[in-house]
């Protein structure tokens, strides 16, 4: 079937079998590999984009399911060389180790800051409960988030 | 892992899902946020010929004061529900137990309608609605029928609803409530509750819903017929596993869940204010 989404300001056509999970599609279609498969049993949020601005994890939805719809992968969060802030924060605090994880945490942690600008530390951990690191690199991570919030928040001020 | 391969037809309406329905009969399987069928499908635990995907109908996504009770459209995701005011003053419990569904991610997916109507015992909104004595609407081609939670379960992920009926709204009636408790017991962030507890104390009734229980998701009839004769929170909380049957699974035998369900109605009715 013909599907159409608008994937990072760009609109992009596919004809995909109905059983196309969304992540193979963006990653074996269209070549976006920075979304990650993880665990394929959407527990792990390794292939965690936003899906109309909200975090949604990848492995777990149709491409059929996106037709129409608004997507941003990890790739389309910095503005050319200039790193998103979160990226940056994630960079600044040593926020990934082996950075598996990394695409699917930064996507949940950007989706974490839109729905809650001022997090707590409690708020990050829990926020984040949907994307595990297996290096347990959690502390950096969260570190990093709250970084970020920290620095949005001075900025708006 | 990729599901076996199905026909996707995408409703536009209630009109057009139902029409699928009876065109397709037993080979097709409702679609909704996905969160429940699409794991299963991967894992090829469950393989539809048509897949009847209800995603797109967003005029059952909402949540209204229908004036005795609450209305909440099929299609309502649970971060709707989590965020929702007008729940979090009418129906706290299920605005709080929908925050603790799976993770965020899942939550921006998984809608009400698909949850109650998979019919899960380890999931948590279905022992909510039993709890507060929810109503469940089905549309089916002749209509409209109202359905009893407590009615509404049938055995291991079967419900009441007939092949040709599509759930379109949960009503929650509108309860004075006195207290309420949400209690889950897992060992991992995001997992499945090993069990989980729902109470609502309200109009001077207790109603009280175990997750994971059993077959399917269960009132502790027990504890609230002792409740509402007077017994107190150990006493009736001692009660907790009759009628039930847990499974034993790798998270815990069935003794282990027994003994954690008369513990977890004590707390939860104590958190409710009943001393």
């Amino acid at each position: 079937m013909k599907i159409t989404v608008t994937v990072n300001g760009v609109e992009r056509t596919g004809d995909v079998e109905p059983r196309t999970l969304l992540v193979h599609f963006l990653r074996d279609e269209l070549n976006l590999t920075g979304t990650n498969v993880g665990c394929d049993t959407s527990s792990c949020g390794a292939c965690t984009i936003h899906v109309e601005g909200q975090s949604v994890k990848s492995c777990t939805m149709l491409a059929a399911q996106a037709d129409g719809l608004d997507l941003t992968t990890i790739e389309g969060l910095a503005n050319g060389d200039i790193l998103h802030p979160m990226q940056r924060c994630f960079q600044e605090n040593h926020g990934l180790q082996c950075g598996y994880c990394t695409p699917g945490m930064v996507m949940a942690a950007v989706s974490l800051l839109d729905e809650n600008p001022n997090p707590s530390e409690t708020d990050v951990r829990i926020g984040l409960e949907g994307n595990l690191c297996r290096c347990t690199g959690y502390h950096n991570i969260v570190k990093s988030v709250l970084a970020c919030a920290a620095e949005s928040n001075g900025a708006a001020k | 892992m990729i599901p076996a391969a199905f026909e996707y037809v995408r409703a536009d309406s209630v009109d057009a899902a139902l029409s699928a329905l009876t065109e397709y009969g037993d080979e097709a399987k409702l679609l909704a946020g996905g969160h429940s069928l699409i794991p299963l499908m991967k894992l090829r635990l469950a393989a539809p010929s048509v897949l009847v995907d209800v995603g797109r109908l967003d005029d059952l996504r909402y949540i209204n004061d229908a004036g005795d009770y609450i209305s909440i459209g099929a299609l309502t995701r649970h971060r709707d529900l989590e965020t929702s005011s007008l729940l979090a003053s009418a129906a706290p419990l299920l605005a709080h137990a929908a925050g603790h569904v799976g993770d965020p991610q899942v939550r921006h997916r998984g809608t009400i309608g698909g949850s109650l109507a998979h019919a899960d015992p380890a999931s948590d909104l279905p022992a909510v609605a039993l709890a507060m004595g929810a109503t469940i609407v089905a549309t089916g081609p002749n209509g409209t029928r109202e359905i009893a939670a407590s009615e509404f379960y049938t055995g291991f992920l079967e419900s009441a609803l007939a092949p040709d009926e599509l759930l379109t709204e949960i009503r929650i009636p509108k309860l004075d409530t006195q207290g309420w408790s949400f209690q889950k017991f897992n060992r991992r962030a995001q997992d499945w509750a090993i069990v989980g507890v729902a109470t609502v104390r309200a109009n001077g009734s207790t109603g009280v819903g175990l997750v994971n229980m059993g077959s399917t998701p269960l009132l502790a009839s027990a504890v609230m017929d002792a409740v509402k004769s007077g017994a107190n929170a150990a006493d009736a909380a001692a009660l907790a596993n009759e009628g039930t049957e847990a499974q034993s699974d790798i998270n815990a035998s069935s003794e282990y869940r027994e003994h954690l369900v008369r513990v977890l109605v004590r707390r939860s009715l104590e958190e409710s204010g009943l001393s």
